[in-house]
């Protein structure tokens, strides 16, 4: 019954969609006002139609109506109630659901806002959002609906998939598609601004936050995904280059790429089209993200063809891709740059090189993830393309990128002497190269992992100093104590230091990574009790091992490891096998002992004898910590950029009362 | 460029020599294993690489590595075993032959083509200077204005910031 009015809400927003999309195209046609009106109203019943449509379905999953196909395969009657809420995005229908809901939050939100300057822009926001939900919404309608019942009662479902019981995992899908939806919003903007020839940058500044607020989601989701991986998956990394994850990092890449390049349209008048083109790519990047992890393609290109989601989804691609880009051909001509390059040496060559990086990287990720496929297609045969591939063609990109994430702040805009940049680029150099020499003197001689330290030093530094000299500078003129100095500097322009925050994420990120990527050990044996591994310094003693029963159908069977450096006991550690004896599937979850140095990580892999003996694989996996720790600066750092600025919109909003900003 | 390719050479030719070595002394550990295993996916398990997969299938695969190691075989001509039977699909790394070739190829000629693009771009950019000196508003050049004097970058610093808004 329940479930009954939530499908009917579904349709509901499906009809409520295809007529906002109609409306609002007879609306600028025929240019009446009172059509565009009543799409935006139609717009925005979609989010509460969709939410119910999620609630009720959240509802059938907590109170287990096994009827519904889509419950009796992702929750089960002993799963705990937060499990069972969260199972909404564990499936494939219940996620396309739930991407609409957030979609049509998003749209809600965007309707909301006042339209007084850009009402030209209105009619057609609506028909891309709309047009976007006619899609998604039309797809859990009729190809994979979550409401679509069995023709008899299962006494209890499937529960679960066990890999997905983790609070990781639990924000991973919502964060991701967060952000993933977010990026339609500039989008949709884009394509306005386009098809009402309002070229100027102001559709960017209208999105600047949506863009933020997307990219932000997204880099969460990846880091989220990330450390799922490395918590659950047991194979001692975070990053393995699998197709779904590839699918999320490539609209971040485009996102990244097009962040900083409309400031180059906001400043200088340059790069339009080039911004165009980098939305419609992320625009396509995030429903091609959606296709790959929802369709099963990469599985198997057949089995893509077997469920309907697949081909609609590549029609959909290929439809907005050919309409992004044919709208944006036939306005080429507003689209002229009002400003030459006046240097190769300026803040937008460093910019433009930027963005092809991204984009070359971009292309290579692509190439990476859909060769699998395109094998299967043309030969027969598949291939398979794995992280040793991806890291030696990324890893030259990469570099080139942290470099230049160094030298670019540094550089003006439009002109920069090269003298004045030797200038304060040498001596952090110099200090990156002592610090190289440093390591290499103390036995790192890996070419590779030292041009890494080399660069993150570099960068490290030259970004610190930007806020250093700030601070100095503001210190001396104004005589304001350290942290005033340092707050009002930041406060004063929030995008750009917010940014440099971002970049120092980056950096530790990069430290994270070139620890593990060169460094990391790892060694697997059988021990018995008493006995002990050692790598890299570390011992690691078994002692026992016992099993137990976990919740539900769980099986957990528990080791007890001591970590010991020298003869110093660091930490005793219980790594576990898990059992799911409905699914028969097993999971091994790691035990760590972490430092900032690196983290040692033991999973148990096998015994016998109820624990005479027991297999343990051990990672090394040095500076592992900087990855995360990274992470978190730089989402501080994005929060800080994207802070709303209540001082500067006043004035925007009151430009005559604008008096010189307060001096103290 | 051509420098990329002459790592990727080396690389490949000293994950041979090391394979060798290890294949001719002693016993083969876990470890032999898990460092072939890495480099290898069954063709069932989708994403998971030999060396960390779960189940017996791939479980009774790093037993063979290991029999074959023991045998004498080097790492390579392990991979190459697996490959013989199974395909190109079982290798972490594509070959550089056949179909795989363009996975090589094409990043290669993607990087290329985007700093082709770019240079076109600057020259395009560079040689337009009358349409330009029109549409600029003046501004005095951060060049001339600034030196490392404090005050002055402060006044620079605040003009930036003031432009940013």
């Amino acid at each position: 019954m329940i479930p009954d009015v939530g499908y009917l809400a579904m349709v509901t927003a499906l009809v409520g969609a295809v007529y906002a999309t109609i409306a609002s195209l007879y609306g600028f046609f025929k240019r009446e006002e009172r059509w565009v009106n009543s799409a935006r109203h139609a717009t925005m019943t979609l989010a509460p139609l969709l939410g119910l449509s999620s609630l009720t379905l959240i509802y059938a999953l907590v109170v287990g109506d096994f009827q519904l196909k889509y419950v009796a395969t992702t929750s089960s009657r002993d799963m705990p109630l937060f499990l069972k809420v969260t199972a909404l995005w564990g499936g494939q229908s219940g996620s396309l659901l739930f991407w609409s809901f957030l979609m049509a939050s998003f749209t809600f939100i965007v309707m909301l806002r006042r339209w007084d300057e850009d009402r030209e822009l209105l009619p057609h926001v609506i028909f891309v959002t709309a047009g976007t939900l006619v899609f998604f919404v039309g797809l859990t309608t009729f190809v994979a609906n979550p409401f679509e019942k069995l023709s008899f009662i299962p006494p209890d479902g499937q529960g679960l998939n066990p890999l997905l019981r983790h609070p990781g995992m639990v924000a991973h899908p919502p964060t991701l598609y967060l952000g993933y939806v977010g990026f339609v919003i500039p989008y949709a903007f884009a394509m306005a601004a386009l098809v009402t020839r309002r070229t100027d940058p102001h559709w960017i500044r209208v999105t600047r936050r949506w863009t933020l607020a997307a990219w932000l989601f997204l880099s969460l989701g990846l880091l989220l995904g990330g450390r799922w991986a490395y918590d659950v998956l047991g194979w001692g990394g975070y990053w393995a280059w699998d197709p779904v994850e590839n699918a999320a990092f490539m609209p971040w890449l485009t996102g990244t790429a097009f962040l900083h390049s409309v400031m180059i349209q906001e400043k200088r008048g340059m790069l339009k089209v080039w911004n165009m083109v980098l939305i419609i790519l992320t625009y396509g990047l995030v429903i091609f993200g959606t296709f790959i992890t929802r369709s099963g393609v990469i599985s198997s290109v057949h089995s893509f063809a077997q469920s309907a989601v697949g081909p609609l989804f590549f029609s959909f691609i290929a439809v907005t891709a050919v309409a992004s880009v044919a709208t944006l051909l036939r306005r080429l001509d507003d689209l002229k740059s009002e400003n030459r390059l006046d240097a190769l040496l300026s803040r937008e060559a460093a910019f433009l090189l930027n963005n092809m990086l991204f984009i070359t990287l971009t292309f290579s990720v692509f190439i990476g993830t859909i060769s699998p496929m395109v094998s299967e297609l043309v030969t027969g045969e598949k291939i398979t393309v794995g992280p040793p591939w991806f890291d030696r063609v990324t890893a030259p990109q990469f570099a080139l990128l942290l470099a230049l994430m160094g030298i670019a702040p540094l550089t003006a805009w439009r002109k920069t002497a090269a003298q004045r940049l030797g200038r304060s680029l040498w001596w952090p150099f110099l200090i990156a190269v002592v610090v190289v020499i440093g390591l290499f003197l103390r036995g790192v001689h890996s070419w590779g992992a030292l041009l890494g330290f080399l660069l993150v030093t570099f960068v490290g530094v030259t970004t610190l100093w930007e806020y250093v000299r700030g601070v100095i500078a503001r210190r001396r003129a104004r005589g304001e104590p350290w942290l005033v100095a340092f707050w009002r500097l930041a406060g004063r322009n929030r995008r750009r230091y917010g940014g440099y925050i971002v970049h120092l994420g980056v950096v530790c990120m990069a430290l994270g990574i070139i620890g593990t990527e060169f460094f990391q050990q790892d060694t697997e044996g059988t021990l018995r009790p008493g006995e002990a591994l050692e790598i890299g310094g570390f011992r690691t003693v078994y002692r026992t091992l016992r099993t137990y029963p976990g919740p539900g159908d769980l099986i957990v069977t528990e080791a007890t490891v001591e970590i010991y450096q020298g003869d110093q006991l660091l930490k005793t550690v219980h790594p576990k096998r898990e059992f799911y004896q409905n699914t028969q599937q097993t999971m091994t979850i790691p035990a760590l002992r972490s430092t900032m140095a690196e983290d040692v990580y033991v999973l148990l892999t096998g015994w016998e004898g109820g624990g005479a003996t027991a297999t343990f694989r051990v990672y090394i996996n040095p500076l592992v910590n900087w990855l995360w720790l990274g992470g978190l600066i730089f989402v501080v750092g994005t929060l800080v950029a994207g802070w709303p600025d209540f001082e500067a919109e006043r004035r925007m909003v009151m430009p005559r009362l604008t008096i010189a900003p307060q001096q103290v | 460029m051509k420098r990329w390719w002459l790592w990727i050479g080396l690389a490949l030719i000293s994950l041979l020599l090391v394979g060798v070595v290890y294949a001719q002394g002693g016993e083969v550990t876990k470890d032999d294993i898990n460092r072939v295993a890495k480099q290898l996916y069954c063709p069932v398990c989708e994403n998971t690489p030999l060396d960390v997969c779960e189940t017996q299938a791939c479980a009774d695969w790093r037993e063979q590595i290991g029999e074959l190691l023991a045998a004498g075989y080097s790492d390579q001509e392990v991979i190459n075993y697996f490959t013989e039977r199974y395909g190109d699909r079982v290798r972490a790394l594509p070959r550089q032959a056949g179909f795989a070739l363009w996975v090589w190829i094409l990043p290669v000629v993607g990087t290329l083509a985007g700093i082709g693009i770019m240079i076109q771009l600057f020259r395009r950019w560079m040689g337009r200077r009358t349409v330009a000196t029109a549409t600029i508003p003046v501004e005095p050049s951060p060049v001339r204005a600034s030196s490392d004097l404090p005050e002055d970058y402060v006044a620079r610093l605040e003009r930036e910031l003031r432009e940013w808004e």
